[in-house]
């Protein structure tokens, strides 16, 4: 069996329970335009302290996303038909919930 | 090679949807985006049941490629313009591949699925069926695979690119950050590998940027050296597959080589030498 590969998964599956919540960082949250509506397909990226781009994700049903990170300084930067949005976090262990509105 | 050689535009493709001798081929890892809604008569390649032998930890072999194309109804002469999504990693991956086994025309569609959804271009959930073929896959081609032994004899003789993120090269992290990070192999990058991560290459619609912009990136500020022999690596092959076809097919440097076993392999060998840390390392 080949490595599973780096794609991200599906956005709107609940955590693996292979996951330790306590260990990891994750940062999640949903992305809804100007009504308020949840945004599926929306593209979210994480960039780190720096600016660099560390990893991406397409919203699920429901708007979700989700990145295990570490703790810190991340910038999250949405992509939709809908428009953009860009947030900051400081994450620490454990979960960190954003909401990110794209507009044009 | 020219550009157009081997990256399309969407505005290209939009209007070769229907030219015939052109085949779409979608390429993911998980193709459930694919039956949500393709492109018009494209056809998809699933980049683990397809295209990975499910046994060893290798490729299907040139007899497998021979039968897998030939049952999607591409043939020897067609172009074949595969996309995909995670900015088009999949689909540079399966270029490669195409390339690897022969093939004579194949480009791949800039932005990939993502600039498609972006621009609201059409998609449709249509059953596409295309008559089998009887394709011919060539023997594999070396000069642009390499395997660990190159690599660890690359070591501060040729450019060695490491495309992951940043903390993935410094040992931070051990997979990207939308996984989860429990993992076997040890953390860190190969000794005197240049960090240059995948998406450098890319504008944020998932496109190319310039060769100026990209020389810049590569040889500017990263330092690679236009002289020597290049081999590309990421964590299993197909994020370096994304900046191998910058490099050998968009900059035309001739010897530039994936890495497919990648740090998943790498990580995993027993006295191999690694590098910690933001700095490249020494031999």
């Amino acid at each position: 069996m080949a490595a599973d590969g780096c794609g991200a998964p599906a956005q709107d599956t609940a955590l693996p329970a292979s996951v330790d919540i306590e260990k990891e960082t994750v940062l999640t949250g949903t992305v809804v335009n100007d009504e308020g509506e949840a945004v599926q397909g929306a593209y979210v990226r994480l960039l780190d302290g720096s600016g660099e781009f560390t990893a991406e994700v397409v919203t699920g049903e429901g708007g979700q996303f989700r990145f295990f990170a570490a703790p810190g300084k991340w910038t999250l930067r949405a992509l939709s038909r809908f428009g953009d949005a860009t947030g900051e976090v400081e994450a620490a262990q454990g979960l960190n919930e954003t909401k990110l509105a794209v507009s044009r | 090679m020219a550009r157009e050689d081997v990256l399309v535009t969407a505005d290209w493709a939009e209007e070769n949807l229907d030219t015939p001798g052109v085949v779409f081929v979608e390429v993911d890892e998980d193709t459930s985006a694919y039956d949500t809604g393709h492109i018009k008569g494209a056809v998809k390649i699933d980049w683990k049941d397809d295209l990975q032998d499910p046994v060893r930890r290798d490729f299907v072999n040139q007899e497998q490629f021979s039968q897998l194309l030939s049952a999607r109804g591409i043939a020897n002469d067609d172009t074949v313009v595969l996309y995909g999504g995670n900015n088009n990693w999949f689909a540079a991956y399966a270029y490669w591949y195409f390339k690897l086994y022969g093939h004579a025309s194949v480009k791949l569609l800039d932005g990939g699925r993502k600039k498609w959804e972006l621009d609201a271009r059409p998609v449709t959930t249509e059953v596409v069926k295309r008559e089998a073929t009887t394709y011919v896959a060539k023997p594999q081609d070396a000069s642009i695979r390499a395997l660990r032994d190159e690599v660890t004899a690359a070591i501060g003789t040729k450019n060695l690119i490491d495309v992951r993120s940043p903390d993935e090269y410094a040992g931070r992290l051990l997979a990207p950050a939308h996984l989860p990070q429990e993992q076997s192999q040890r953390a860190g990058h190969v000794p005197t590998a240049l960090s240059v991560p995948w998406s450098k290459a890319a504008n944020e619609d998932g496109t190319f940027k310039s060769n100026d912009e990209l020389r810049e990136i590569y040889v500017g500020e990263a330092g690679l050296d236009e002289d020597k022999s290049t081999i590309a690596y990421c964590r299993i092959g197909e994020r370096s597959s994304h900046t191998w076809f910058a490099l050998r097919e968009l900059l035309g440097y001739e010897d530039v080589k994936n890495y497919d076993g990648s740090w998943t392999e790498y990580g995993s060998l027993v006295g191999v030498p690694i590098a910690l840390g933001d700095e490249p390392g020494t031999k």
